[in-house]
Order: C-alpha cells, then sequence, then structure tokens
C-alpha cells in the first residue's frame, strides 16, 4: 500500500541517520536548556549537550521512566511554556495520579504524520471514511486515529467507543471504509454484525487499524475472518505519542517504527545495555521529533524485538515486532493500563487492607476485570446489606481511579494464594 | 439489654463450615444456637456460644474475620401467636428487623428469639411495654 511520506518512509538509511543525527542533537540540547530534570541528570553524569555529535552518542544518555512523570506531575518535565501547549492528554500512572503528556501544534502534526502513515499503509485514501471507535478523551486513541485521518485527507467518523449495536448501524449507513479500536472491540463489533443478521460481505468496511492492547496473529486472523476486513496493527503509548508511534504493512511482519520522530532502542531491563537486532528485551524510546515533552530514552516496559531486515512493502525504517509482554506488572484491560498498585492505592485509601487478587478473564471477546479482597475485622459488618454496601463503594472507587468497570468479592482473609510470602497479585485467563 | 452474638465472614467454599466449626470445637466454645445468611460468594455465621469474648479471641488468632455483635434475645410463649405479638411491638415502635433466628427454649413450652434491630434502647422500650421476657447473658450464656 502505498506510502503517506515516501521521502521519509522509503528513505536511505543514510538519509535517516542524518535527520536522526540532526534532531537528536537539537532535541537533547532543547531538554537540557528548558527542563531542570534534565539539565540535572545530564550534569551529575559529566554530560553537557555538546557531548552529543550523532544518534550513537545516544548510548551515553540517562533513562527516563514512568515514575519520573509522577515525581514531576502534572507539568514539571514541559519543556515549553504553557502558551505554546495545545493539548494535554493523560493515561494511567502506578498510582492514584495520572501520567500527564502534553503536545505544542508541531507534536499534534508529527503525531498526526505517524497516524496517517499508519493509515496510508493500510490501504486508506482521502477517499475513504474512518469509523473511530476508540474512546476520545484524555485517552489518546480516539482523537489520535481521528487527526490522523483527517491529516490523510480522508473523512473521520468520531463514533467513540460503546453502544456497539449503533457502532454497526453505521458502519452499514455510512459505508465506513475502516474501522480504528482495539483489537477486542473489533471481535465484540463482529460478533454484533453476524447476531443482528447482517452479512459482514454486505458492509463496505475493508480494512481496520487495531491496537491499544496486546493481540496475537492468530486473532488477527480470527477479526479478518468475522469482518471480511484486511486487520493492521498500530502501536503507540501515550508518553511518546497515542496511536501512530509504528504501524504495521501489507508485509504483516513487525511494526515500522516512525523512526525520525521516535528513535528506538531494545535494552535488557536488568543491565540496561542496548541489545543486539532480533533480540527480545524492553523497547527504549527517545522524542526526537517533539517539543513540549522531549523525552530522552524512556523506557515503555513493552518487550519486542528490532528487525532491521529490508522489508517487502518497500519502507526503510525499522520494525518492531508485536510487544509480547511487560517489564513490569502493568495490564491492558479494555485498552486501559491498569497497575495493580493502583488498586492498592484505592484499598488503603478507603481504609482497608491491601490484600488483592486481580482476576483478568474474557468474555465474549471483552476484557472482564474481577477483584477479589480480603475483609479484615475493620471493614467486617455483620448484615448481608452492608457487606455488599462495602463491594459497591469498592467497585465505584475502582471505577473512578482505573476508568473501567472491576467486579469486586470479598474473600476471608489469608485466603488469597502468597508464595515465600509475597502475594501472587493478578491472574490473567486470557489466552492471548 | 442485649447479649453477645460471634458474627464470622464465611466464603461460600466447600468444607469451609466445617473447618470453621472445628476451630470453635478446639477451642472449647459450646455452640447453643447458630444461623446462616448467604449470598452466591459469602455468608455469614451467627453463632450464640457459652463464652462469646473467649470465641472471638481464638477465632482471630486462627485467622478469621470475628466481630462481636449486641443482639436482643427475648423468650416467648410457644403457641400460636407467640412471635406475632412480639413482631407486632417492635413494628409499632418502628423499629426494624435486620435478622432473627429461633430456637426451641430448654424451658418448658417456651421459644427463644435471637434480634438484631436498628435500635437496640428503643426496641427493648417497646418489648418491655408488652412484658416480652427479654433474656440476660447469664441465661443465654449457661444454657
Amino acid at each position: 500500500m502505498p506510502m503517506y511520506q515516501p521521502e521519509i518512509e522509503g528513505a536511505s538509511r543514510d538519509y535517516l541517520h542524518a535527520i536522526q543525527s540532526a534532531r537528536l542533537i537539537r532535541m537533547v540540547k532543547h531538554a537540557y536548556d528548558n527542563v531542570p530534570f534534565y539539565k540535572k541528570k545530564l550534569n551529575e553524569m559529566g554530560l553537557t549537550p555538546e557531548d552529543i555529535h550523532s544518534i550513537e552518542d545516544i548510548s551515553k544518555l540517562p533513562f527516563t521512566v514512568k515514575d519520573d512523570l509522577r515525581d514531576h506531575y502534572p507539568f514539571g518535565l514541559f519543556a515549553v511554556p504553557q502558551s505554546e501547549i495545545i493539548r494535554i492528554h493523560a493515561s494511567s500512572g502506578t498510582t492514584g495520579k495520572p501520567t500527564v503528556v502534553g503536545y505544542t501544534e508541531h507534536d499534534i502534526q508529527v503525531w498526526a504524520d505517524g497516524a496517517a502513515r499508519a493509515l496510508s499503509a493500510a490501504g486508506c485514501t482521502k477517499n475513504d471514511l474512518v469509523h473511530v471507535s476508540y474512546g476520545y478523551g484524555l485517552f489518546t486513541g480516539g482523537l489520535g486515529l481521528h487527526y490522523g485521518a483527517e491529516r490523510l485527507g480522508a473523512t473521520a467518523l468520531p463514533v467513540s467507543s460503546g453502544n456497539t449495536q449503533r457502532q454497526v448501524q453505521l458502519l452499514q449507513d455510512f459505508g465506513s471504509d475502516f474501522l480504528c479500536c482495539t483489537p477486542s472491540y473489533a471481535m465484540f463489533i463482529g460478533e454484533t454484525v453476524r447476531n443482528m443478521g447482517i452479512d459482514p460481505q454486505s458492509l463496505k468496511v475493508r480494512g481496520g487499524l487495531f491496537g491499544a492492547e496486546p493481540w496475537t496473529d492468530p486473532m488477527r486472523r480470527q477479526i479478518e475472518q468475522l469482518l471480511g476486513i484486511q486487520a493492521y496493527d498500530i502501536y503507540g503509548l501515550s508518553e511518546i505519542a497515542g496511536p501512530g508511534v509504528a504501524y504495521s504493512c501489507d508485509g504483516k511482519d513487525g511494526l515500522h517504527v516512525n523512526e525520525d520522530y521516535f528513535y528506538p532502542e531494545v535494552i535488557d531491563p536488568e543491565t540496561l545495555q542496548p541489545l543486539p537486532d532480533g533480540e527480545y528485551g524492553e523497547l527504549v524510546f527517545t522524542c526526537i521529533g517533539k517539543e513540549a515533552l522531549p523525552l530522552i530514552r524512556y523506557r515503555t516496559r513493552d518487550i519486542c524485538a528490532l528487525i532491521r531486515t529490508p522489508c517487502s512493502c518497500g519502507r526503510t525504517t525499522i520494525r518492531m515486532s508485536k510487544p509480547r509482554g511487560r517489564s513490569d506488572d502493568m495490564l491492558i484491560i479494555r485498552g486501559i493500563n491498569v497497575f495493580p498498585s493502583q488498586v492498592e492505592h484505592v484499598l488503603l485509601s478507603l481504609g482497608m487492607d491491601p490484600n488483592y487478587q486481580i482476576i483478568v478473564g474474557r468474555s465474549h471477546n471483552l476484557d472482564t476485570m474481577e477483584v477479589q479482597v480480603e475483609l479484615g475485622d475493620s471493614s467486617f459488618k455483620d448484615t448481608i446489606k452492608d457487606l455488599e454496601a462495602v463491594e459497591k463503594k469498592l467497585e465505584h472507587a475502582l471505577q473512578s481511579t482505573l476508568n473501567i468497570h472491576a467486579q469486586v468479592h470479598l474473600v476471608e482473609p489469608g485466603s488469597l494464594p502468597r508464595s515465600e510470602g509475597k502475594a501472587k497479585r493478578v491472574i490473567d485467563n486470557r489466552n492471548i | 439489654m442485649s447479649i453477645k452474638q460471634l458474627s464470622i465472614f464465611v466464603e461460600n467454599r466447600a468444607g469451609r463450615l466445617a473447618e470453621i466449626t472445628s476451630a470453635i470445637a478446639a477451642s472449647g466454645i459450646d455452640i447453643h444456637a447458630l444461623s446462616i445468611a448467604d449470598t452466591t460468594n459469602f455468608g455469614i455465621l451467627r453463632l450464640i456460644v457459652d463464652k462469646p469474648d473467649e470465641a472471638e479471641k481464638a477465632l482471630k488468632a486462627a485467622g478469621l474475620t470475628v466481630s462481636l455483635t449486641d443482639v436482643i434475645a427475648i423468650g416467648i410463649p410457644n403457641t400460636p401467636g407467640g412471635f406475632a405479638v412480639a413482631a407486632r411491638a417492635l413494628a409499632d415502635a418502628s423499629v426494624t428487623i435486620e435478622y432473627m433466628y429461633a430456637f426451641i427454649s430448654p424451658e418448658q413450652g417456651r421459644a427463644w428469639v435471637i434480634l438484631r434491630v436498628d435500635d437496640n434502647d428503643k426496641a427493648t422500650v417497646a418489648l418491655q411495654e408488652h412484658d416480652i421476657e427479654i433474656l440476660g447473658e447469664d441465661k443465654v450464656y449457661r444454657l
């Protein structure tokens, strides 16, 4: 499928190297001059921006982790004054506080470019209608694809998530050409189409861009069959940019990284040393093309490998494998990032002991989340009514912190499994 | 006037009741009356025992979620309408019964009822006004 920006997507490696080197030099100076956190970090390592001469020097630079964002909540790592910020997004942090990301006008264009390249790689053109079923809001999914579609000149349809029968109705009535959502929601839409007695072949939709949660190739084939479409990957994370950091092409062998904006490395999460191409490790990004939040060597915690062999599609950019896990305990449930520590935080804020277990499952292609909580003496009430109220109160507090519904079940103290005194916090029964 | 009832949180799981009652037996506690409230996932075991404070300590030590609840015990004639008089007295005084359970008294022709109400003082006054016997701790625990 055609490239949206062939001068980059199909550029020579030398040209890409030159762009990356120039941008890294500029970006490190920008971060050093405008973000006290980075100035201090570089000074402590005896580094100045003058030590950066080419992209190879990136390995001299310090890493950035999610907790750094939390420690400077909400805007402490921004490198531009607020007058230059035109958009804020936020996602789950490891505690009650979200991770906040700002964008300048340039940053929004960078992101839109990334998403437009992804749409184009899936065969989308300006003549197409793009049905966006990702959530719109602080979550980057909806607006990311929306701006990408508009950037491409296609027609964006901001349906957002939920009300699946109406989604199907719109797919049918408007003749949408592309569908964008989480892969599990695509499955759910596909089943709803069938349950409504509609032949998927009668729908005009011919392609889909899916991401924001891990999925596998067998699931891709299932979605393709259910909806009669071609399914493509789109990858992003709010700290770097929403969907559009990387995307799959017809080669369907890994995701092309928009490395002119987001420079990828894969490191050993223990030794922090860069790993050779093809080896699995933790994915790290440096935002060499962004102004508002110029993150240096940000550790994504996603586990994947980099692929540098030529791609059948003609694109010359480096590819990343589908992420196959996490180097931390983050869960992705219905496209939402959930940290067990958030659950702990909620329990403690309600005066309860943090003895809990999260059980994730999948029912009718939608993720389910159950939280079992050991009931201590302080929360024990002698009537069913009061205990059910305790469960409801917890469900409500979890919903407002996590932004997804979790069913709460009270269990006896000591009944949750522990190994060597350390509780097993998560049971993930999804086969993905 | 109230007595102490032992309330225990119990997960709905095969064999759990056997384990808990064995722990009670091992502590040398005698159960006089027992009731269970249940939902799909959990239940509350409510017990009248001879030594409630000791029982609470022993069960907490065994790792159970336990509390002592103040309930009212009454003695009524074991004849038709015997309980209706008490229920009416509470209703007229606008006392809400959260839960209750009843058993035959060792005293000939009598039945005992354990009541958990929303207002123990109001309930006591209402029952006394209708000359309904309210049982003290001595009588119930020594059963």
